[in-house]
């Protein structure tokens, strides 16, 4: 497709729109990893007893691990000593009380990346825990939702105030043991997210977090704990851009869903961190590990994810299906352009009786990029007549990009049915010719092919998401056959 | 670690009383090659299930035994005694290998094209053939796992079939390899290479069988050329004794516009495993894969495949499909790469598995790394049951249960035999499964 191709090769090489670094001062301590550092965090968040002693834990055995090579993607090796392992904006020390306190340079922020708070206060009607490098410092619709008994706040703030419930359910579905990353953030997390669903509620408004990396060199190390109690249901939506920088980032959020019996869990995902420049310098190494579990009869859990940020991502939403009747699910559509690299999936493991899975994983592959889907389905020898369809399509444009999968299946159950299916191709000549023949322009077909393409996995997306995750596809998008 | 450790001792020890008898000692390279591989085997040892192509097969029940290489004897063997296991309808020539060792006395060579060669290996290095040099421990990887550089530390004996240009080989080659019950557990490792050159063309049938219900360790390789427009087909029937190891790796290099079918089917074996790496060196060739895999008791059965398209214009098909029953576990591995200028590739490949009981168990891992973008690729993996619709079906039309299952079982591996062009092949296969999954009664007695 010759004509246009100066356009799209502009189009391509657009700038990072969302780049830019606020000049906050931060409440940071010097980089570095070591027990006083993990000390001086619990202290700095005046924690329980229990919860240091959980971290030093996770830093001993954090130390005993060795950093996993096994995913499909390459990156200079991680120096853990130069990382700053806390960060907190100084005006967290005077809690805002309400949005005119605060800082109106976060506020600009915000702005700037199209959600301002009060406008989504009034509009969307969701209530944003905006994480600002590490801590919370607005939280809206409290009220609302105490009415309800949903509690949700800032992962410090449960610790205070719901300390039962944090020992309880903390490290239940991640061990601190899990995996070199997730032992890491057990180790050193700052904040987070915590949400808790009383019995019976259906969580009035769609819950919604704005995280945002920004202070130079801090590893954004989020911890979200979300407890879904008996008969209870929640939608989450999780949103992530950030600054245009040089140095390559750290991050390794854990992410924790317990679903009881009877319970839904909704987690959406748009993910837009810096990619990194064209070279692929500069980007976000996102190594997060989210799992969810199904602990009472008749859960769900489910995951929705649209990545198009990061320059790697190393990411596989799990579902453990343990108690009889439950059901996960996993839609994904990941993204890699310029020099990205995607090594992302989802693990189901059947371990209850009567229980379903279902994945749905598109990836789009452009310029250099290399996207990954590693995905594992158990099946355990108790889990009778589980049931998982496996879908994962991969679109490449360009002649330089890659697209990758690794399905693992392992059953040990006759009455089990699984099945795995797979494509790769290019974008169809032929749909292309259609579209240019009826008069659109190379971008819009394009545009509207990988839409399509997309749309099993955009219609599990809230309406709010499902508008800002077409927009980013467009962006990163459009045109990028050529 | 310390038994694994000692095993491989075994065998470096045997190399070394044993190496000046081997076949070809006269021709340095012949002497290099053996030695690099076993300089490799000596670093490597036996893979673990840390390793990522050996997570799901432990292959520490053959390190846990000592095996030895056999002595040249042909332990009264008979061809009255191999003749369940040839094809009376089909006119071929015979090698047929003891413990490793070629026999030429159960052996039947027909007469051949002008150029041809078909021989054991041995005969062939002795007479120091000159195409061997180009051809011979080129293509199997000695540096990825210690099997495929012990086999080529040990290199002795195999079947060795080559054919000029433009020479068609009309009648099979088919290979036999027997082995025998002796005093201490037998280690043979055949070493096969075929070799097509421009527009020629073979067929070839390697079976792998026992006499004795006896435990041994076969370590085979095969390396087989198609230059550009040759055809190989290629059939490998795995009948080893219930308690025997079977490795074998067949790794094949394909020119321009060449064709290679392999048709791969499994039956007996307490622990197989093979390996088939495929490679497009250049443009418009063709590659079939079809595989079967019945297992039962404990057995373990596990087919790495591996198609390195790395060229453009290549097509390939992949179709595998496998039966677990009681204790068993299958292993599928199915690799396909299409490298950076690969383009235009077509790919596809099949892994279907039914599991018959509570016990069996099936690990499938399609996986494709692509990083050319005008392809089409795809793959489909599948794990179940019978359906219970056509049992009902047959039920309803008064046929017992047991039967009606044992009918949509063999239905369900028939699939993959009517892919076999060779037709006495065919039915010989058929013979197995129903003596394997119909307890020897036929379709017509059922019904």
């Amino acid at each position: 497709m010759p004509t246009g191709s100066q356009d799209i090769s502009g189009l391509i090489k657009r700038e990072y729109a969302a780049g830019f670094v606020t000049d906050i001062e931060a409440d940071a301590i010097p980089p570095g990893l070591s027990e006083e550092i993990v000390r001086v965090i619990s202290a700095k968040k005046n924690e329980p007893q229990f919860m240091l002693d959980w971290r030093l834990r996770a830093y001993q055995h954090w130390l005993s691990m060795k950093e996993p090579n096994w995913a499909n993607v390459h990156h200079p090796a991680i120096d853990y000593q130069d990382i700053t392992y806390y960060s907190a904006p100084k005006s967290d020390k005077d809690r805002p009380k309400s949005l005119d306190e605060i800082d109106p340079k976060l506020l600009a922020t915000y702005s700037k990346l199209g959600i301002p708070l009060e406008e989504q206060k009034v509009l969307a009607g969701i209530a944003v825990d905006a994480v600002f490098d590490s801590v919370s410092v607005a939280t809206t619709f409290r009220e609302a939702l105490a009415e309800k008994g949903v509690i949700f706040c800032s992962f410090s703030e449960a610790v205070q105030q719901h300390p039962e419930l944090v020992q309880r359910y903390l490290g239940s579905v991640v061990p601190y043991t899990d995996n070199f990353f997730a032992t890491l953030n057990s180790a050193v997390f700052s904040d987070g997210s915590f949400v808790y669903i009383p019995k019976g509620v259906r969580c009035p408004m769609e819950l919604s977090t704005y995280f945002r990396i920004n202070a130079s060199k801090t590893g954004q190390f989020e911890r979200t704990l979300i407890v879904a109690d008996e008969g209870s249901y929640v939608s989450y939506l999780e949103g992530c851009t950030a600054p245009m920088r040089d140095e390559n980032q750290l991050h390794a959020a854990v992410v924790e869903l317990i679903a009881l019996a009877g319970a839904e869990i909704k987690y959406s995902t748009v993910q837009n961190w810096y990619p990194g420049d064209e070279q692929g310098r500069g980007g976000i190494y996102n190594f997060v590990t989210k799992r969810g579990a199904c602990r009472g009869e008749s859960a769900k859990i489910s995951w929705t994810q649209v990545e198009t940020g990061s320059a790697i991502t190393w990411k596989y939403p799990s579902v453990l299906l343990e108690a009889d009747n439950t059901v996960g699910e996993f839609y994904s559509v990941a993204l890699t352009n310029n020099y990205q690299q995607a090594d992302t999936g989802t693990k189901m493991i059947h371990i209850g009786k009567n229980t379903s899975s279902t994945i749905i994983s598109k990836g789009i592959s452009a310029g250099h990029g290399q996207n990954s889907y590693r995905g594992l389905v158990k099946v355990l020898k108790g889990a009778e007549n589980a049931r998982n369809y496996t879908q994962c399509d991969s679109l490449l444009m360009g002649g330089t990009c890659g697209a990758h999968t690794f399905p693992y299946v392992e059953v040990k159950n006759p009455t089990a049915r699984v099945e795995h299916e797979a494509t790769t191709s290019k974008i169809s000549e032929d749909q292309l010719f259609y579209c240019r023949q009826r008069g659109l322009s190379a971008e819009d077909a394009v545009s509207m092919i990988v839409n399509g393409f997309c749309k099993a996995v955009f219609k599990e997306l809230p309406m709010e998401f499902a508008v800002e995750a077409q927009k980013l596809l467009g962006i990163s998008l459009e045109g990028a056959v050529g | 670690m310390n038994a694994s450790l000692e095993t491989k001792d075994i065998y470096l020890d045997a190399h070394a009383h044993g190496a000046k008898d081997l076949a070809g000692h006269q021709w340095p390279w012949v002497e290099q090659t053996r030695r690099r591989a076993l300089a490799q085997f000596a670093e490597q040892g036996f893979p673990t299930t840390r390793d990522e192509e050996w997570r799901y097969t432990n292959v520490t029940p053959i390190q846990r035994n000592a095996f030895h290489p056999a002595p040249k004897d042909l332990a009264g063997l008979t061809l009255e005694r191999l003749k369940p296991f040839v094809f009376p309808d089909l006119p071929c020539h015979r090698l047929v290998f003891v413990n490793g060792h070629f026999a030429p006395q159960l052996s039947k060579l027909c007469k051949l094209p002008a150029g041809a060669i078909v021989s054991s290996l041995a005969g062939a290095i002795d007479r120091g053939a000159a195409f061997l040099q180009h051809h011979l421990a080129q293509y199997a990887p000695t540096d990825r796992y210690g099997f495929a550089a012990l086999n080529t530390a040990f290199l002795v004996d195999g079947a060795c079939v080559y054919l000029p240009r433009d020479v068609i080989l009309t009648d099979p080659v088919h290979v036999l390899f027997v082995s025998t019950r002796r005093n201490e557990p037998v280690l043979a490792q055949p070493r096969n290479l075929f070799v097509a050159e421009a527009n020629s063309r073979m067929v070839l049938i390697e079976s792998y069988i026992s006499l004795d219900d006896t435990r041994y360790f076969t370590n085979a390789i095969s390396e087989i050329v198609a230059a550009e427009n040759a055809a190989v087909e290629h059939y490998k029937l795995g009948q080893e004794s219930a308690e025997a190891y079977h490795i074998g790796g067949i790794y094949v290099h394909q020119h321009a516009n060449s064709r290679f079918v392999s048709h791969n089917v499994t039956i007996d074996g307490a622990l197989v495993r093979n390996d088939i790496d495929v490679l497009f060196e250049a443009e418009g060739s063709e590659c079939i894969l079809n595989g079967l895999y019945v297992a039962s008791n404990r057995q373990h059965i596990d087919n790495h495949t591996r198609l390195d398209h790395a060229r453009p214009r290549c097509s390939s098909r992949e179709f595998y499909k496998g039966v677990l029953d009681g204790r068993a576990r299958a292993v599928f591995n199915g690799r396909i790469i299409v490298r950076q200028d690969a383009q235009l590739t077509d790919a596809r490949q099949e892994n279907k598995n039914l599991l018959l009981s509570r016990d069996a168990e099936v690990d499938t891992k399609p996986q494709l790394e692509i990083y050319a973008d005008d392809v089409k690729c795809s793959h489909g993996a599948t794990v179940g049951q019978l359906d219970d619709d056509a049992l009902y079906y047959l039920r309803s039309r008064g046929i017992d249960a047991a039967t009606a299952r044992h009918v949509l079982t063999y239905a369900f591996a028939k699939d993959v035999l009517n892919r076999m062009t060779l037709e006495p092949i065919r039915s010989y296969v058929e013979n197995m499964l129903t003596m394997r999954l119909l307890q020897g009664q036929t379709i017509e007695k059922l019904a």
